[in-house]
């Protein structure tokens, strides 16, 4: 059905490589992956498709199965601790998680029409706006003038700062909404939780503080991702044996990853995982334009 | 239930799910790489094998991943689910109606798109 892989040196050493090998070489990557997202805020999920496709010349299909059950599985996993400092606002990414869900089974049933060197072109554009986008920030809430839709949904709310509870107000919402059902359909499409995207929608467009949207976006990864899953499992992307040792790696390195964090430079992490993504999404692009994924 | 109770409840439940769901598929890693550890995979083409209910009762290395993986699956739409639950007991009406709009989509992904 597909063209196979890049005639890459890797690739054919993979192809000589056991179970086990796989397996191993897989989690470690995975755990890399991991680790580096959950340390850099920059989401390990979105670098798992290139490792697989690029350095494992593994099937895209197959990549985006694995990425989207691991993605899961780092939303629900990393949600505790976000709940727990009063961040996260759940109202706000329950009526948002109506338009990513309705976005990601859009996404979900394109990718066995939309050819893989398409698919994988535009995961390569995802993975370069992940790498050059702004970095987190403490943006204060912009206020804004009162809004009637955001008192009705009661989507306004307060969030800890260092001057105490400091309250916000939800704008543009139909925009914000347009905005996540595109960010639903990239996160079934690509089997990544297109969190760059999910903050967009609230940072930039609903004036949410970034603080709020990013673990608000992490909570609501998990439901727009599950929502895929029905269609994944359907059309048989999710191979068991291969999404055993990502999810298993992504959630060790992730755990790990914020256990970690207040003591590493976490800057310099940054711009070299940014570096990471840069090559690799030029890549991804190289490949999909070349159709060689 | 307060809105801070309901976080507490919802991170609880997600961090049960995950470490259970996580649990299950080492299990059935373990099992795997015992078993088939020196066989040669094949992810170079894509196969598209439909998971199928019924080979979840195997229990073998493969079906006991597979629960593992549709454990994961659940655990955020249990998540939604508790959510229509909470906010009824809120009586928030609006709330209960947008939870049961998300599981609704969420339902119909799982059983009804394909």
């Amino acid at each position: 059905m597909l063209k196979g892989l890049p005639d890459g040196k890797c690739a054919r050493q993979i192809e000589s490589m056991n179970v086990a090998s796989l397996s191993s070489l897989v989690f470690a990557g995975s755990v890399a992956a991991g680790f580096l997202g959950s340390l850099t805020g920059l989401g390990g999920g979105v670098v798992i498709v290139p490792l697989l496709t690029l350095v494992f010349g593994i099937d895209l299909h197959y990549a985006i199965g694995a990425s989207l059950v691991s993605v899961i599985a780092t939303s629900s996993g990393a949600a505790a601790s976000y709940v727990r400092d009063g961040y996260s606002n759940v109202r706000i990414g329950l009526f948002l998680e109506i338009a990513t869900t309705s976005g990601a089974l859009l996404g979900a049933s394109l990718v066995s029409h939309v050819p893989t060197s398409t698919i994988a072109t535009i995961f390569g554009v995802v993975l370069l706006y992940s790498a050059i986008s702004s970095p987190p920030r403490d943006a204060v809430g912009r206020g804004g003038s009162a809004n009637s839709l955001a008192q009705w949904l009661h989507l306004n709310g307060s969030y800890p700062t260092g001057d105490g509870p400091t309250k916000y107000a939800v704008r543009r919402i139909p925009l914000g909404f347009a905005i996540m059902v595109g960010a639903g359909t990239l996160s079934g499409l690509l089997g990544i939780g297109s969190g760059a995207m999910k903050v967009l929608a609230m940072d930039r467009a609903m004036g949410i503080p970034f603080k709020v949207s990013t673990t608000t976006s992490n909570f609501m990864i998990g439901v727009t991702a599950a929502a895929s899953a029905g269609i994944y499992l359907a059309r048989g992307y999710i191979d068991p044996e291969l999404a055993m040792p990502v999810m298993l790696g992504v959630l060790g390195g992730a755990l790990l990853g914020s256990r970690v964090l207040a003591r590493v430079h976490v800057r310099v992490l940054r711009n070299v995982f940014r570096g990471a993504l840069l090559v690799l999404a030029v890549e991804m692009i190289y490949n999909g334009l070349a159709g060689n994924v | 239930m307060s809105d801070i109770d309901m976080d507490r409840m919802i991170g609880r439940l997600l961090q049960i799910g995950v470490l259970f769901a996580g649990a299950v598929v080492l299990l059935g890693g373990i099992i795997y790489l015992v078993r088939h550890g020196g066989e040669m995979p094949d992810y170079q083409h894509f196969h598209g094998v439909p998971f199928a209910l019924h080979e979840l009762w195997e229990f073998d290395a493969r079906s006991v991943i597979q629960i593992g993986v549709l454990l994961m699956i659940a655990t955020p739409v249990l998540r939604v689910a508790f959510c229509i639950f909470a906010f009824a007991m809120e009586r928030d009406w609006r709330y209960t109606v947008i939870s049961a709009i998300v599981l609704g989509v969420l339902i119909y992904g799982i059983f009804g798109s394909h």
